[in-house]
Parts: C-alpha cells; structure tokens; sequence
C-alpha cells in the first residue's frame, strides 16, 4: 500500500523495533474490536434465526406478514429512491454549475435531514398530513390517507435518504469542472445531449454509489417510519417494522429471520460500496490511492 | 466560494455561465427542498411555538423528560466519547498501516450505517442479555449491560463509530510524509511527531467526527429501544418519549419536545460547519 511506501521511503522514518510492536498492537486492538463490535452482532442474527433450524427459518420468511412487508419495502425504496435521485442530478447540478446567491445555505439544508432524528421526522409528517396537522381536516373531507398509510411512509423514507445522492455528487462534480459540457454546448449540443452525453457518463458511479446508500437506507429505516406507519400488519408494516412487532411478541427466531434477509442486504450494500470504490476511484481520496495495488 | 459581491440591478446568478438549466434545476431543487424538509419542518417548530412559551417551558422540562434529557445526553457523550477512542484507533491503523484483510476491515467500518437499526437493536439485545454470548460473561461479574444506561451507551457507540473513522481516516491519509520526515529530521521522537505534527492536523476531523457522532446518538431511536428497558426516569429515552407522547395522542407535547431536540440538532450542525469553515481558512492561509 502506498502508506507503507511512503514510510519505508525516508530512512528518517524507518520504524524501529518499538514502534513494529506497537503497529502489531494497534492493528490487533482494531481487529479484536471490530470482531466483538460487529462481527458479534452479524453472527447472532444468523445464529438466532436457524436456531430452531432450516425448516423454520423458511417458514418464517414465508409467512404472509413478512413476504407483504417485504414487497412494502421494495415499493417504498422504488418510489422514494428515484425521486432522490433526480433531486440529486438537479440540486448538483446547479450547485457545481452555477454561481448564485445562496448558495452556501442550499448545501446546509440539504444536511438538515442527516442531523434531524429520525422520530422527529416522523413526527414532522404527522404535524402536516396527521388528522390534527395542517392538511389533516382537509385530506380526511376527501378521504385521503397520508399518515397510518403508505404515502406517508413513502414520505418519511424520502425525508431520511434525501441528502444521499446530492452529497456524493456535489463534491464529484465540483471536483470535476464543466470544461467538457462547456465544450459541448459551444460545439452546438442542447441541454439534454450534454446532459445524456457527457454530464451522466461522466458521473454514473458517483451517482450509482449515492443510490445505493439511498436504497440501503430506505430499506432499513425504522424511527421515521415507525411513527408514521400505524403497524398495520400486512398493510403499513416494513420489514423493519415487521422485524420489530415479531420481537415484542416473543417470536424471536422469526423475527431474527426477518432481520437475516435486512443484513443480507446490508452485506450486499458494503460488498457493492467497496468495488465501486476500488473499480473506478469514486469517494477515495488523496492521489495517493490512484496507485494503489 | 468566490462570490462577486458588486451587482447594479439583483439577479439569483452572480456569475454568467453559458451552461443551460439553471432555472430548471433550481427550480425542481427549491421546490423539493421546500416540499420534502422546509414546510414539514415549519409545521412543527410552528407547532412547538403557538403553545407559549410558558406552556412550552412547562412541557419540555416536565420532570419525565428531564430525565429523559438527561439519559440521552449523558450516554449520547459517554458514546461519542468511546466513538472518538476506537474510531481514531481504527482509522490509524487504517491510514497508517497495511495487512491482510485490510480492505474488508475498511469496508465493514460501514457496517453500522447499513444495518437497519431495528436489527442492530435486536441483535445487541441478545448479545448483551443475561443469556447472550457477551452477556453470560458479564452478568456473573455484576455488569449488566442489556437493559440498563451501559446498554444505550452501547448502541449509542455502535451507530456512532464510524462518523469518526470517516472523518478522521481521510485527514490522516492526505497527510504529507515530508512533514514527518521534517520534524524526525530535526529530532523529534514519535511522540512528538504525534502530538505536534499530526495532531494539530487531525484534531478538527476528530471533533468533527465526535460531534457527529454525538448528533447521531442523541438522535438515535431503533437501536436504543430494544437494549434499553425503556423504564420511565431511568432508561427512557427522549425520541422514545416523543413517541410514547404521540401514541397517547399528545401532539403537543410530542412536537414541544421535538422542537427542543431539533434546537440541539441545529447547534450542532452550527459546530461542526464552523470546525470546517475555521479548517478552510486555515488552510487557505496556508497555501
């Protein structure tokens, strides 16, 4: 790795004896830490959920409750990501593109989601849409269901995964310039053929990237969802949701096999988070890393 | 951002660019932006205010949530504390070092932002219960951590860590060997090169990093509830108490007490965008 060439580079910082123990130190306290922090939480999922064996593990991710709230999950991701995702394209692409007044402030607010709790945000819907919020009187005259219903589920996860794609593609395309669309626009191309031929084959890992944490995040959000979703079984529950009515009700092993399929996901989501950073540079830093392996 | 200030007649746009789609994007970004966070956000911070302000006071320092406050915020700092111990320890050994396995350690530092909190809270619980695989060592030893404030601050640590790796981790990398090399050059000893050279580079990402960490625990909801017991005045947290509020039907008190935890939220943003603005400049300064 490029950190031990630079360090072997300078004699001057030619490790010692001492400081090789003391780097075999630190990296086992690491390792023994992310095994008891981690590692430990992964293994009893799986442990809980084929305690009782494989048959009931299958049984219970068939059961009815779990396969619905697994399509809600899907559906939920399906709405809420791509909306984020165009917010995404848009707001990046008049924050890196342009120069205007405000600016600095659009980027702050855009982080407001990432530093609201996720209950609050919940409750935020509830102060609009809820039969005593602002629109509440309104959408119960003409029988409309915001809140205790999927639209308000819907909603909250686009609350909590807003800022996902925005925050990876600002700094890309920052970093990035506008050399070449400026280039195609003066060469005659319109807005859509730069968009389509030289902004998005451009950014599309960046912005592949920020969707998967978008999509990862809509399928386990739990706080935002939770106060907005009523638990109707079969109607308004998520997986997560679902993984959380099973473990009040003393049926652990499903609800562990429940929470198996949500950490599938999320190994998924780690596994493609890190080749796309290997494979094309996207959210690594410093040059250093460009020759790397 | 370089921002020309002198302007005759006002325009949005303080620069010119032959680039199309300023209005529209601009326009979809404000409207969504207002539609998604602004107005909901109104919604309630109009909410906590129309009480009065001596209603207000009464409900969010009403002795419950008190102690509410004060458990989330006491384990809320415990963890960023901890957070900010292992998460330098981890992205040390990251920055600085090689071995094998190095990349599926880098990648599982993210595990906590991936996991869905609700299993992450299960998951701890039987870990840390009488009868889990951690739990059964320390109960005998009278550690209880399931179902206690230890247990909080455990979760707290867990969906905190990795704000301060990341933060950290990239400051550390981008570090200039040629400085190292300078003060070792000079005789200093790794101690000094640690705490004069790499220090003063690495503190801002670090309390950066902390205070997200912080923000993150304090906040927390699907994790904490499963390990904490949730007994009012000792191990009930304010986003649980929210909760527990709104399924009594108290909509007010809820958006009362939410409006006291978006104030913290917002102080702490307020932090941390200041930590990087000071950084920027300093840093501008010295190229």
């Amino acid at each position: 790795m490029s950190n031990r060439g630079a360090n072997s580079s300078s004699a001057l910082l030619q490790p010692s004896m001492q400081q090789r123990v003391g780097r075999v130190v630190l990296i086992a306290a690491a390792l023994v830490f992310l095994a008891v922090f981690l590692l430990l939480p992964v293994a009893a999922v799986f442990t809980q959920a084929f305690s009782q064996g494989w048959a009931m593990y299958r049984d219970s991710i068939r059961q009815q409750d779990v396969l619905s709230a697994l399509r809600l999950t899907g559906l939920v991701a399906v709405i809420a990501v791509p909306l984020n995702v165009l917010f995404g394209i848009s707001a990046s692409w008049a924050i890196t593109r342009f120069e205007f007044h405000g600016k600095s402030l659009l980027i702050t607010l855009i982080d407001v989601p990432l530093a609201v709790s996720p209950v609050v945000a919940g409750l935020m819907y509830v102060e609009v849409f809820g039969l005593h919020g602002w629109l509440g009187p309104w959408l119960s005259e003409h029988n409309l269901h915001i809140i205790f219903a999927v639209p308000g589920i819907v909603l909250a996860t686009i609350f909590v995964t807003f800022p996902f794609v925005a925050r990876e593609l600002i700094p890309f395309m920052q970093a990035q310039g506008s050399d070449e669309e400026i280039a195609a626009v003066v060469l005659g191309a319109n807005g859509w053929s730069v968009f389509w031929r030289v902004t998005l084959p451009n950014i599309k890992w960046a912005l592949l990237y920020g969707t998967i944490l978008a999509a990862s995040r809509s399928i386990g959000e739990f706080g935002a969802v939770s106060v907005v979703s009523g638990h109707i079984r079969g109607l308004t529950t998520t997986l997560p949701l679902e993984v959380e009515m099973l473990y009040n009700e003393y049926n652990f092993t499903a609800a562990f096999a429940a929470a198996s399929l949500l950490t599938l996901a999320a190994i998924v989501t780690l596994v493609l988070k890190k080749s796309i950073e290997s494979a094309t540079g996207v959210h690594q830093h410093g040059q250093e890393k460009e020759s790397e392996s | 951002m370089p921002e020309t200030k002198r302007k005759k007649s006002w325009s949005l746009v303080t620069r010119s660019s032959p680039l199309p789609g300023f209005r529209v994007s601009i326009g979809f970004t404000l409207a969504y932006l207002t539609a998604i966070v602004l107005i909901p956000l109104a919604a309630i911070l109009l909410h906590g205010s129309r009480l009065g302000w001596s209603v207000f006071l009464h409900t969010v320092t009403a002795p419950r949530v008190l102690a509410s406050y004060r458990v989330t915020l006491g384990s809320a700092a415990v963890a960023a504390l901890l957070s900010a111990a292992f998460g330098l320890l981890l992205a040390w050994v990251l920055a600085r070092y090689s071995f094998p396995g190095k990349r599926i350690v880098d990648a599982l530092v993210d595990l906590p932002f991936a996991l869905p909190t609700a299993v992450a809270g299960i998951s701890l619980t039987a870990l840390y219960a009488e009868s889990g695989w951690i739990g059964r060592y320390l109960e005998p030893h009278g550690i209880h951590v399931a179902f206690t404030p230890l247990g909080i601050v455990m979760a707290m640590s867990f969906v905190g860590f990795p704000f301060v790796v990341r933060s950290v981790q990239p400051v550390l990398e981008d570090l200039d060997p040629a400085m190292e090399e300078a003060a070792a050059s000079l005789g200093a000893n790794v101690w000094q090169r640690f705490t004069r050279v790499i220090a003063p580079v690495a503190f801002p990402a670090l309390l950066t990093g902390t205070a997200l960490a912080f923000a993150r625990a304090a906040g927390e909801y699907g994790s904490v509830i499963f390990i904490a017991g949730n007994m009012p005045m000792r191990t009930e947290i304010t986003a649980l108490l929210i909760v527990t509020k709104l399924e009594e039907f108290d909509y007010t008190g809820a958006a009362a007490i939410a409006s006291a935890m978006l104030a913290l939220s917002f102080i702490i943003m307020l932090a941390v965008n200041l930590i990087q603005w000071r950084v920027q400049r300093r840093e501008g300064k010295r190229v």
